[in-house]
């Protein structure tokens, strides 16, 4: 028997390691370490998304009512602070610019935004969003060190700064250079200390994760209450097959 | 037969009892995420959103009709003397004060059944069988008939202010959605009276 | 015998009587739950069954309910699950409850099918009923994979795309076929309609009229047990097996512990890991369908990489999609395959034993090399897998008449707790 239990909870702990997600780059990612729990970094968070994200991306499955009430806000202050392109808090997220100008100027339609913290993790979104540098051969003016050839600008730039990325060139046996990534240089300095700043895209992407799922937080409280009910439901059922299986010899 | 076997018999009834009730009560808790996923969404609700209708361009005796939360409402502006032929309607509508609770909000339970006697604002849909009942505003050709609508159905007949005629199918008056004014010239139907 | 009565409407003998003369309510419930005796020494490999049934009817359920909201058009289908998951009320649950069943069908039937290794449950009398579950089998692995699709995300559609093109590796036929599958030149709105259909009518349909039929035949010749015991053999006065208790309510307590400790397991990954680190719920598969671009690192729902694994570690397409389908079609077979004298592992010798184990320690390795990336150490280890899976069935007949077996008694092992 307890062999047994020895090899599910291996295969569970297999399971558990987790399907890796998709990242573009071989440059460590850095935890984001964010808390979906957290109402306050909410906040700051959906103020970010507003400022900063929602002019080029929607997030078009999630409604302004919902982020209301799970981030204890009132409705009017979502339509006096975060509502810019919508008129009642029923409606989701939208943005205004036609997707055929956003065609023209970025080379892609922005992505919808409210599922990105599922499909690409927080971790990934936390360093995409601090993994801008110079490059001069960028329509952009910038690379991101985990997309190489995002057609995303820099638009945290005032924030962060610009940064040059200092790659060290290698020749490998086979001739081919091989460059690996050093560290970042700053060029400009930007209005945010860099743990300011880092505070600021935790937050963001934080928000970003809430919306995702935002059922999520109620879910597992939810949960808790289910599991209670089983174990009680449990312990009445075995005591009622003990006392019947008393009849069997 | 000994005690012990009647203390096992107990106690295995008793078990049995908690057994089903715990389980019973579990699959009641588990049916209610089921059953209430039957109600209008979030989606339905942000569609079913009250409907403002502007009424300074109306003439008095016109209607119009608009839809909320996919339902047919009229919007009647009445002057003077259609109010004035609810009098004689009064004795042939089977609820003249409008005393039936659900058929409209506290502020409708009147002879004009409206929030302000010059417009009346009702569900395009008889309380028979939910045909759109036809704008029949003038007092002729038949005799008794004061104006008001007529349900090609099934002939049912209600007055300028929905109020159902008797002897006719539909057994109550036109329902009266929740509606208020905004301003004097703007009514929002679907927003209750009082709710800023 | 019911005799009918000549008065009609008076019922006589209440409404149970009523009944029983038109429809033989009392005399099935006998046979089949009262009176249907199964062996006491039953072990925890015995709940899978049942389990596999509540998992059938969390899933039926679910689904009816993920029917009424979801849009089979692939304008829509991507767009009506997130519609689910947030502006539904409760719709997040049910959602999650389905998904997470389909993880935990194949769980719970591959312990299931399991179990019929260990005490060899599909051994002669009971070589129906082994057959009619792997159809079961066969049946839920297409269920699963239509179902799969109806999100609309990238996985849903590149998952897709992979498993219909192995039906073109068939010669000749196969290119017609793949289009017949697709009902187009590309997976398109057209398949997912049709997948759609399949996947909540036809497919459920065959799954149910299935799982009836293996229940039928099992109650026909009585349950195996851990001894591989004919308990029928040894019956008292009565006619009731020494060695059985009745369905009810001995049965029916024992698989209710089981059933609640299930959910349990079922609703902490519900609630609290609906994703289940990407096993359950893909990330790629939070992304519409794109398809001009596939997914970075693409693989099946954990339950179909075995087979998967299999596939990708044969160097040609032909010869990857015989070897993934004779893998999936040869348990079918076991029944002729085993020759072992006995049914249960507990009296089988050190050959059988050490085969299953190897042949476990190779299913669990190729599942889990088909989530990995094809790097060459992982398709030498699946070529591995791929040889001990085959010479598990194919080498069956030799070693299993050779293995030495042990005497098995007349009484199933039972110690009253």
């Amino acid at each position: 028997m307890l062999n047994k239990i020895g090899m599910l909870s291996g295969l569970v702990a297999l399971l558990l390691a987790g399907n890796a997600l998709a990242a573009g780059s071989d440059v460590e990612l850095e935890p984001a370490n964010n808390d979906v729990d957290n109402i306050a970094s909410l906040q700051r968070g959906a103020r970010n998304f507003m400022n900063y994200c929602s002019g080029c991306h929607s997030a078009q499955y999630v409604r302004y009512k919902t982020i209301a009430q799970d981030l204890e806000l009132s409705e009017d202050q979502v339509v006096n602070y975060l509502m810019f392109n919508a008129e009642k808090t029923f409606e989701t997220i939208q943005v205004n610019m036609p997707p055929e100008s956003a065609k023209r100027w970025f080379g892609q339609i922005p992505p919808d935004l409210s599922l990105i913290a599922r499909s690409k993790g927080t971790d990934y979104l936390y360093n995409f969003l601090r993994g801008f540098y110079l490059d001069p051969e960028s329509p952009t003016g910038v690379d991101n060190l985990f997309l190489a050839g995002t057609s995303m600008p820099h638009v945290l730039w005032e924030l962060q700064g610009f940064r040059d990325a200092v790659f060290e060139r290698q020749a490998g046996e086979d001739g081919a250079t091989t460059s690996t990534f050093q560290g970042f240089e700053p060029v400009t300095a930007g209005i945010l200390s860099e743990e300011d700043f880092d505070g600021f895209v935790r937050d963001t992407v934080n928000f970003l994760e809430y919306i995702s799922e935002p059922i999520r937080s109620d879910r597992r409280v939810i949960g808790t209450w289910v599991l209670m009910f089983l174990i009680f439901f449990y312990i009445v059922a075995s005591m009622l097959k003990k006392q019947i299986w008393k009849d069997v010899s | 037969m000994s005690d012990a076997d009647d203390v096992d018999r107990n106690r295995r009834h008793f078990l049995t009892v908690a057994t089903a009730v715990t389980g019973g009560a579990g699959v009641v808790m588990a049916s209610i995420p089921f059953l209430a996923s039957l109600k209008p969404s979030a989606r339905a609700q942000a569609l079913g959103a009250p409907v403002e209708v502007p009424v300074s361009m109306m003439e008095p005796g016109a209607m119009v009709r608009v839809t909320w939360r996919g339902k047919l409402v009229y919007v009647v502006r009445r002057d003077d003397e259609m109010l004035a032929r609810l009098d004689k309607t009064d004795p042939l509508v089977r609820d003249p004060e409008s005393a039936v609770a659900e058929q409209q909000p506290e502020f409708a339970m009147n002879q004009y059944r409206s929030l302000r006697p010059e417009y009346l604002v009702v569900e395009g849909s008889c309380t028979h069988l939910g045909c759109a009942p036809l704008a029949e505003f003038q007092v002729e050709p038949e005799e008794n008939w004061y104006g008001g609508f007529f349900c090609p159905c099934h002939g049912s007949r209600f007055d300028l202010a929905g109020r159902v005629y008797k002897g006719v199918p539909a057994p109550t008056n036109l329902r009266v959605p929740p509606y208020r004014f905004v301003r004097d010239d703007i009514i929002i139907i679907g927003a209750e009276p009082g709710v800023a | 015998m019911a005799r009918i009565e000549s008065e009609i409407g008076t019922p006589k003998g209440g409404l149970l009587k009523w009944i029983d003369d038109r429809f033989p309510l009392t005399s099935t419930l006998k046979e089949h739950v009262t009176e249907y005796y199964a062996a006491k020494n039953f072990n925890v490999w015995y709940v899978f069954g049942v389990l596999a049934m509540v998992v059938l009817v969390i899933q039926l359920v679910t689904g009816i309910f993920l029917t009424m909201n979801y849009k089979p058009d692939a304008n829509e289908a991507f767009a009506s699950v997130e519609y689910i998951m947030r502006d539904v009320e409760w719709g997040w649950l049910i959602r999650y409850m389905h998904s997470t069943g389909a993880s935990f069908f194949f769980i719970v039937v591959y312990l299931h099918m399991f179990r019929a290794m260990l005490y060899g449950s599909y051994k002669k009398p009971r070589e129906l009923i082994w057959i009619i579950g792997m159809l079961i089998f066969f049946v839920l692995m297409a269920e699963a994979f239509a179902g799969y699709l109806l999100p609309w995300g990238q996985m849903s559609y590149w998952g897709a795309q992979v498993i219909i093109s192995l039906f073109g590796a068939i010669p000749f036929v196969g290119d017609a076929l793949v289009e017949i599958i697709r009902g187009d030149y590309s997976i398109s709105d057209i398949t997912l309609n049709r997948f759609f259909a399949l996947h909540v009518i036809a497919l459920p349909l065959a799954l149910v009229a299935l799982v009836f039929v293996h229940i039928v035949a099992l109650h026909h010749v009585g349950s195996n047990n851990p001894d591989g015991i004919e308990i029928k053999e040894n019956k008292d006065e009565n006619g009731v097996p020494k060695d059985g208790v009745a369905f009810h309510p001995y049965h029916t307590s024992k698989d209710l512990v089981a059933i609640i400790v299930f959910l349990m397991i079922f609703s902490f990954v519900v609630f609290f890991a609906p994703e289940m680190g990407g096993y359950f719920l893909e990330h790629a598969n939070f992304e519409p369908a794109n398809t001009m671009a596939t997914p970075e690192h693409i693989a099946p729902v954990w339950y179909f990489t075995p087979y998967y694994a299999i596939l990708r570690a044969v160097p040609s397409k032909l010869w990857g999609a015989i070897l993934m389908a004779a893998a999936v079609l040869l348990p079918l077979f076991l029944p002729w395959l085993d020759r072992s004298r006995v049914r249960s592992i507990r009296y089988r010798g050190w050959i059988y034993r050490t085969a299953l184990a190897l042949f476990v320690v190779s299913f669990l390795m190729l599942g889990y090399l088909g989530v990995q990336p094809a790097e060459p150490l992982y398709v030498l280890l699946a070529r591995i897998g791929t040889v001990i899976y085959f010479a598990f069935f194919l080498l069956m007949p030799y070693y299993t008449s050779i293995d030495k077996t042990k005497p098995v008694p007349d009484r199933v092992v039972y110690h009253a707790e």
